[in-house]
């Protein structure tokens, strides 16, 4: 059941994300993505880092796009999350789902970027106009306080 | 039995990214190679109960362990 999913270095281009989908009987397109923002809880954020338990993660995003395909038949799913350091408004994952009906290919991307915030094993470590960086807890999205040095 | 165990994110920055060669008796648990893993110093880091994974899947504390497998520590995920 795994499917398109794919984790990248490179910039991630909507529209080639989409062509990965498109087909004749595909009358619906429904795309996510997610970008860098500026703030965060309050606080100016330069760009983020994204490390990724990368085998484990390019295998869970394979398999939330087999898996949305599975639930919603007929729908064909793409998914690419990237990792690396990303600046603010750059891309950091995309999904892309066709079906010959729109309610189909929303339902599907919901799907799948849902699936990814809470199952893909990506962390992201947020830069700060300050100068410091710090790790982003899922849990609150406010930053970890950083550990005390080893040793 | 030996399991190798690797650390990422906060985890990673507090015990080092691992491979962590963990000596562990047989029959041994997720949680068994938790509890060594936190002999170890910047182990407060870790929660009461980390999520984790066994060769690349999501796991429990409760996932029988063999030799030669590869156990991961996650910090909540923050991916999208």
């Amino acid at each position: 059941m795994s499917g398109d999913g794919v984790l990248v270095r490179d910039p991630i281009e909507p529209a080639a994300l989409l062509a990965r989908v498109a087909h004749d009987a595909a009358g619906a397109q429904a795309a996510f993505f997610g970008a860098v923002r500026d703030t965060n809880v309050g606080r100016a954020v330069l760009g983020i880092d994204y490390a990724a338990y990368e085998p484990m993660a390019a295998a869970e995003l394979a398999a939330i796009a087999g898996e949305a395909e599975a639930r919603w038949p007929g729908a064909r799913v793409a998914v690419a999350h990237r990792i690396g350091t990303l600046g603010v408004g750059e891309l950091s994952v995309g999904i892309a789902v066709t079906h010959p009906h729109r309610a189909q290919a929303f339902d599907a991307c919901r799907f799948a970027i849902e699936a990814i915030k809470t199952r893909v094993p990506i962390w992201k470590r947020e830069h700060y106009a300050d100068g410091t960086r710090e790790w982003v807890d899922a849990g609150s999205g406010a930053a970890v306080p950083a550990p005390a040095p080893v040793g | 039995m030996r399991v190798s165990v690797l650390l990422f994110a906060s985890y990673a920055d507090a015990l080092g990214p691992g491979p962590v060669a963990l000596e562990l008796p047989a029959g041994a648990t997720a949680a068994d190679a938790l509890a060594a893993l936190r002999e170890r110093p910047g182990a407060q880091r870790l929660p009461p109960a980390p999520m984790l994974a066994v060769n690349q899947r999501w796991a429990t504390a409760a996932t029988a362990l063999r030799d030669g497998d590869e156990v991961a520590f996650l910090p909540p995920v923050a991916g999208g």
